[in-house]
Parts: C-alpha cells; sequence; structure tokens
C-alpha cells in the first residue's frame, strides 16, 4: 500500500507541492485595476453579475499594483502612457501575470499610427491573448481560464 | 445669414480687414493674424460673445497657401448666435497672439494647437505638448508629418516583420 492510501485511510489528502501551490494561485488571482479605454467597459462588465468573475477569485481589483497578481491591459496603450505603464508591472511583486486584452493591447487593433504602441508585448511579457474589439465578457472570462490553464502547468521554479 | 448676426459682421468689416462667407447658414469672417484679439474682443464686449465654442487649426499644404488657418467659433449664450472666424496663416513656425486673455478655456486649445499644429501663441501662460509626451519632436496633424505606421504583417512577411519588431524580453 502505498504512502497515500495509507494517509488516505487516516483522513489526509495529498498532493504535490506544486499543485496545491498553483492551485491556490490560480483561485485567489487579484486583478489590478488597469482599464484604459472601451476594453474597461468590456471587464466591468465581466466583474458585474451576469458574468461573475469573482467565481474565479477575483473578487476585488486591487488599484495598487503592489497588491495585485494579475495585470488586464484592457485598451489602447499610447506612447505617453508606455513609460507609466511598464513602471506599473515593475512595481507588481512576484508571481505576477498579464493578460494582454482585446485588439489593441495585443497588436495595435485598428490604430496603425504614430501615437499607439504597437502591441503591449512591445513593452513587458504578456501570457494570454484575449481577441475581440471589445472581447464579450465571455471571451475574457476564457482567456482567464487560458491563464488558469497554464499556471496549473507551472513549475515551482518559474518563480521561484 | 442671420439678421441678428448682421450687425456684429457690419461693425467688424468696418473696423478690421474682415472678409465674410456664408454656407448653408453659417457666417465665416477671415481675418488676419494682428486683428484676430481686437476683432474677439470688439464681438466680446459690443455684441455678446461669451462663449469661445471652437479653437483649432486646419492644415491646407500643399494645396492652399497660406497654409494653416485657425478657426474660431464664437457663441452667444443670451442670443444664441454663433459665428466663425478664421485666420489664414504660414510658416515653419507661425506666430499669433493668443485669445487666453479673453476666453479662459482658450488655454489647453492653444497648448493642443501648439502640440499638434506647431503654431506658436504669443502671451499664452504655459504653451507646452499636452497630447504627446513632452520631449516628442514634430507636430503630428501637419501634413508632412509621416504617418508613423507599422507594416501590416501578411502571411509571406510575417517572419520579417516579427524579426525586427522590439519585444519586451522581461
Amino acid at each position: 500500500m502505498g504512502i497515500e492510501q495509507k494517509a488516505a485511510n487516516l483522513g489526509f489528502a495529498t498532493m504535490r507541492l506544486e499543485q496545491a501551490v498553483n492551485w491556490a494561485r490560480t483561485y485567489a488571482m487579484w486583478p489590478m485595476l488597469f482599464g484604459l479605454a472601451c476594453c474597461a467597459i468590456e471587464m466591468m462588465a465581466g466583474q458585474a453579475a451576469k458574468h461573475d468573475m469573482s467565481r474565479f477569485g477575483m473578487e476585488l481589483m486591487r488599484a495598487t499594483p503592489r497588491q495585485s497578481d494579475l495585470m488586464i491591459i484592457s485598451g489602447r496603450v499610447t506612447r505617453k502612457m508606455a513609460p507609466v505603464l511598464r513602471l506599473l508591472y515593475d512595481q507588481m511583486p512576484e508571481p505576477k501575470w498579464v493578460v494582454s486584452m482585446g485588439d489593441c493591447a495585443s497588436c495595435g487593433g485598428i490604430f496603425n499610427n504614430y501615437a499607439i504602441v504597437q502591441g503591449v508585448d512591445e513593452i513587458m511579457p504578456v501570457d494570454v491573448y484575449v481577441a475581440g474589439c471589445p472581447p464579450r465578457p465571455e471571451a475574457l472570462v476564457h482567456g482567464i481560464l487560458t491563464l488558469h490553464e497554464k499556471v496549473r502547468g507551472e513549475s515551482l521554479k518559474t518563480w521561484a | 445669414m442671420n439678421e441678428e448676426l448682421q450687425p456684429a459682421v457690419t461693425a467688424l468689416k468696418e473696423r478690421f480687414d474682415a472678409r465674410a462667407e456664408e454656407f448653408r447658414g453659417q457666417t465665416t469672417l477671415f481675418l488676419p493674424s494682428d486683428q484676430i484679439v481686437e476683432a474677439c474682443q470688439t464681438l466680446h464686449d459690443d455684441f455678446g460673445f461669451d462663449f469661445l465654442e471652437v479653437e483649432t487649426a486646419v492644415d491646407y499644404w500643399p494645396k492652399q497657401n497660406p497654409r494653416f488657418h485657425i478657426v474660431y467659433q464664437l457663441y452667444s449664450i443670451q442670443k444664441q448666435l454663433r459665428i466663425g472666424l478664421r485666420v489664414p496663416i504660414s510658416g515653419q513656425t507661425p506666430s499669433l497672439p493668443s485669445l487666453t486673455g479673453l476666453y479662459a478655456n482658450a488655454n489647453w486649445r492653444e497648448r493642443e494647437i501648439w502640440d499638434m499644429f506647431g503654431i506658436h501663441f504669443e502671451g499664452h501662460p504655459d504653451l507646452r505638448r499636452i497630447l504627446m509626451p513632452h520631449d516628442w519632436e514634430g507636430h503630428p496633424l501637419r501634413k508632412d508629418y509621416p504617418l508613423g505606421y507599422e507594416e501590416v504583417q501578411f502571411s509571406f512577411n510575417a517572419e520579417e516583420i516579427d524579426q525586427d519588431k522590439p519585444y519586451a524580453k522581461e
């Protein structure tokens, strides 16, 4: 009989440390309030009653980067805003993830000009890209679930 | 033309070198740049145009010379009348007097015109960039400013563009 079955008979549930840590990180991920433009409205709709992101642990959106894990960049990033964005990203403590929501944050969207950064991955590493202009709240929730799968597959060494 | 505007237009034509144009019920007066402040002062004091609604600029390069037109639109709240003024001006860094002494909301509009067109306003208390980053070079809404777009990635050139694009590493 393995130790797991022995422990289970005694009333202990066992799992690997990696699984436990990733499970905890997934279900208590606090996003940072970073709505820039129209996608922010859909993010708010995702947070509201009908499509509820607090089902996934994202009950509160922290306005301060010091207490948040996830940055959902929703909206166009201008060249003037780009250094501010990088500063806020650097202020977030690890482990941290980035979801690029919408077309403008992923690739510049319909704005291909001097003023808009063509994709926020020019500034910071992105984990999940959510396409749409703006993406429906369900699409954002799908993006969050994809991020959860990614986090579940991470090893301890990623953020150690 | 709206009959109530007629006295204002006549007064401006007498005192300044104004040329009037009318289009679809909207009256526009063309004025030279050194008379614009006095003309607006006259309209403000004598004819009750107390609200500056619009102050922007247009660049007509290379089709028209003078190249820039500064467009003002004054509104009278009491009488509900609108009148438009245009100041044609040209040059690489043109300059004209500021309306901030008369209308306080001209402050940010003139900052925007400076930022986007490079038209300097004399007498403006704080003329600096408002929309672009403060160390930006160039004035984006001029017609000779490059569009600044990134080449569109199709399947045949996607990898080449990808290699040159600056991605953040960490």
